[in-house]
């Protein structure tokens, strides 16, 4: 395998784009612009067939890139003002008006492109990959224009840092302290013209939105920090910018666009499910984990309780073999649930199993006389509140009781160091 | 920095009209607020914090004006501090308590790189007041209601202005936030600065405020809270709805 000149090119250009993507697209994503990012992908089409025909006409070369983003520049700015002129005057909300002027502009593109076909020069210019992108078509100087573009916009996004941070959060208060929100809106928006152009390219029009997207998207996942949300999500950007040219050299076949928004799609992906904090998955895991460790501490107390009912004087539970049967009976579980628990328990080395009754080792012990502890804890509490009568303060400490430190049911019982008697009777569940 | 009674009024509004499309919101305001603590109160809709959000510019008004210690808020702003709603932010937004109290900062500094030390000590100082110096680096979303509302009083008040205009600072908070605010209130006026808050609660303006302007599209009465806080002005800016009012101002010890 070897990366050739022209590939490394490719490479490099894409990455360059997908780092300023990700860079501005942290703040379009912020700021509620998502969509204007597509509105200027989809606006830009129009400018850039206008344009080909133009260079066409005068005789100049269909092919060179300057003037066709040129022309998507200049059109992908009028549908930015288009949006904004529907929006004034409040007739219009944003979302439809964003969504008019993209499928107006796209179509009237669309339209253009058809007629260009039947001109013999323009139809050279190949204006079909601006549509999902042939990073393959790059060449060494435009990749120079790509990092030149990439280092101008990180560089404006970290002089504007504090502004585009202030306009994002909070625009109103930002205005009432003077800072000017419409000329930091107007200049995230300059940024985003200028990625979602420069793009065009690599990625193509329809999806260049994504590519501004899904990096800042994933990277909001994984960090509640600003500063280190536009180091990843530009680092994203970058990563699935040549991880998508890097695909599409290798598989000519596939359009750079698609592979770069799959490969950043890819990652979305990955962060949802897995981001330590928001990610589905470590959610679930940890929900399903505060489950179990409250069933736990149930069928504890309920050991202990049922001893205590047998006899063994609030206290001084814990060394008796309990029927799984009579400890069933007070959580009002099966039998056969409640031997699966004390499986499980045995398997941690909480509880000792023998015929149909259980013994609790001395850690199950220690355990199930704090989880009494602080169940009784919340109940006399309630109950000295006056808050509820005692089957209630028994349900409700059920609920309660497991996120309870020590310490806490300390500080909520009379007499700390002693375990108190049980406001209720214990047994079967009626 | 203290207000000799020469001064100008905090806030002069004179003649202030302001419509949102076809319907007028407020008809020709016109009030002078009183250095110390004012409340403005009004039912649901009176315009409360338009009146607010007009005087800041925030919104267009079709007439009239507004003027901060007798000047234009433009020369002036490093004199007024806002509070907005709580509910206008997104309390998602990727910052920590503390980054959120350094914004208020921003005018001050340079616009690039970090937020110089004494910018952030400024900002800790704020937080500390407000009982918050322990979360200052808890992202934003995980503070409970009263947290958010106290990081929001925290950030006006590192904006170390002379007058505070505040909308409903007591909004969604539990009685213990209540408390913790009203009191750092009382310490800003103390210093002789000025609050105007827009406040809900009509049981608790005669112990928490001084002055009070009852409004309703109009302004119904304006003054200290003894004279102009009474069931009369208070039907009045009701349109009599409430006869819990006379309940209210009983419990305040008005009657």
């Amino acid at each position: 395998m070897i990366l050739g000149y022209n590939t490394l090119v490719v490479l490099a250009g894409c990455a360059l784009l997908g780092l300023a993507c990700g860079t501005v697209g942290a703040f379009a994503l912020l700021r509620g612009r998502a969509l204007m990012a597509d509105a200027v992908g989809h606006a830009a089409l129009p400018g850039v067939v206008l344009a080909a025909m133009i260079v066409a006409t005068l005789g100049g070369n269909p092919r060179a890139l300057p003037p066709l983003l040129a022309g998507a520049l200049v059109a992908g700015v009028l549908g930015v003002l288009a949006v904004q002129a529907l929006t004034r005057g409040g007739r219009i909300r944003e979302d439809a008006a964003i969504a008019i002027v993209l499928s107006s502009f796209y179509a009237l593109g669309v339209a253009l492109l058809s007629h260009v076909q039947t001109m013999p020069q323009a139809a050279q210019a190949g204006l079909g990959k601006f549509i999902l992108g042939q990073a393959a078509a790059m060449r060494a100087e435009d990749a120079l224009w790509a990092g030149g573009i990439a280092g101008f916009c990180v560089l404006i996004c970290l002089v504007l840092f504090q502004r585009l941070r202030a306009a994002c959060f909070d625009p109103d208060y930002a205005r009432v302290m003077g800072l000017s929100v419409a000329r930091t809106d107007l200049a995230l928006l300059g940024l985003i013209v200028i990625v979602a152009v420069a793009g065009l390219q690599a990625v193509g029009l329809v999806l260049v939105v994504a590519l501004l997207i899904l990096p800042a998207a994933t990277a909001r996942l994984l960090t509640h920090r600003l500063p280190v949300l536009l180091l990843v999500s530009a680092l994203l950007g970058a990563l699935a910018g040549a991880l998508g040219a890097a695909a599409s050299a290798f598989e000519p076949e596939w359009p750079t666009g698609a592979a770069v928004v799959l490969a950043g799609a890819i990652f979305f992906t990955l962060a949802l499910l897995l981001a330590p904090e928001r990610g589905l998955l470590p959610e679930a895991w940890r929900r399903a984990h505060r489950r179990i460790a409250a069933t736990e501490s149930h069928f504890l107390r309920a050991a202990w309780e049922a001893q205590e009912a047998a006899g063994a004087g609030p206290g001084m539970a814990g060394d008796r073999w309990t029927p799984i049967a009579a400890l069933a009976a007070a959580r009002g579980w099966t039998e056969t649930y409640a031997s699966r628990l004390a499986l499980w328990l045995a398997l941690r080395g909480l509880v000792a199993r023998a015929d149909r009754e259980i013994h609790l080792t001395p850690r199950g012990a220690a355990a199930a006389r704090r989880a009494v502890r602080a169940h009784r804890a919340v109940e006399l509490h309630l109950l000295g509140l006056g808050a509820t009568d005692i089957a209630g303060a028994d349900r409700l400490a059920d609920l309660v009781e497991h996120g309870l430190p020590a310490e806490m049911a300390t500080r909520l019982l009379a007499e700390p160091s002693a375990l108190p008697a049980s406001p209720h009777a214990l047994g079967p569940k009626t | 920095m203290s207000q000799s009674t020469t001064t100008p009024a905090p806030l002069a509004i004179t003649h202030l009209t302001v419509a949102y499309g076809d319907k007028t919101v407020l008809w020709d305001i016109t009030w002078q607020a009183v250095p110390g603590l004012t409340a403005i109160v009004g039912p649901n809709g009176a315009g409360k914090s338009t009146l607010l959000r007009a005087a800041l510019g925030l919104i267009p008004s079709i007439a009239g004006e507004a003027r901060f210690f007798g000047r234009s808020l433009d020369e002036v702003r490093n004199r007024v501090g806002y509070l907005p709603q709580r509910a206008s932010v997104d309390w998602d937004f990727p910052a920590t308590a503390l980054d959120v109290v350094c914004m208020s900062r921003y005018p001050r500094m340079r616009w690039w790189g970090r937020v110089p030390k004494a910018e952030r000590e400024a900002a800790r100082g704020a937080l500390d007041q407000v009982g918050l110096a322990d979360l200052a680096d808890r992202q934003i979303g995980r503070l409970s209601g009263g947290q958010q509302q106290r990081v929001f009083l925290a950030r006006a008040l590192a904006q170390d202005a002379d007058l505070y205009l505040m909308d409903e600072p007591f909004a969604a908070v539990d009685a213990a936030t209540e408390q913790a605010i009203i009191a750092v209130l009382r310490r800003v006026v103390a210093t002789g600065r000025s609050v105007i808050a827009v406040h809900h609660d009509l049981s608790t303006v005669p112990s928490y405020f001084d002055q009070v302007l009852l409004l309703n599209g109009r302004a119904v009465a304006a003054g200290a809270v003894k004279s102009a806080f009474t069931p009369d002005a208070i039907a009045r800016a009701y349109g009599g709805r409430l006869n819990v009012l006379e309940q209210a101002v009983a419990e305040g010890g008005l009657q």
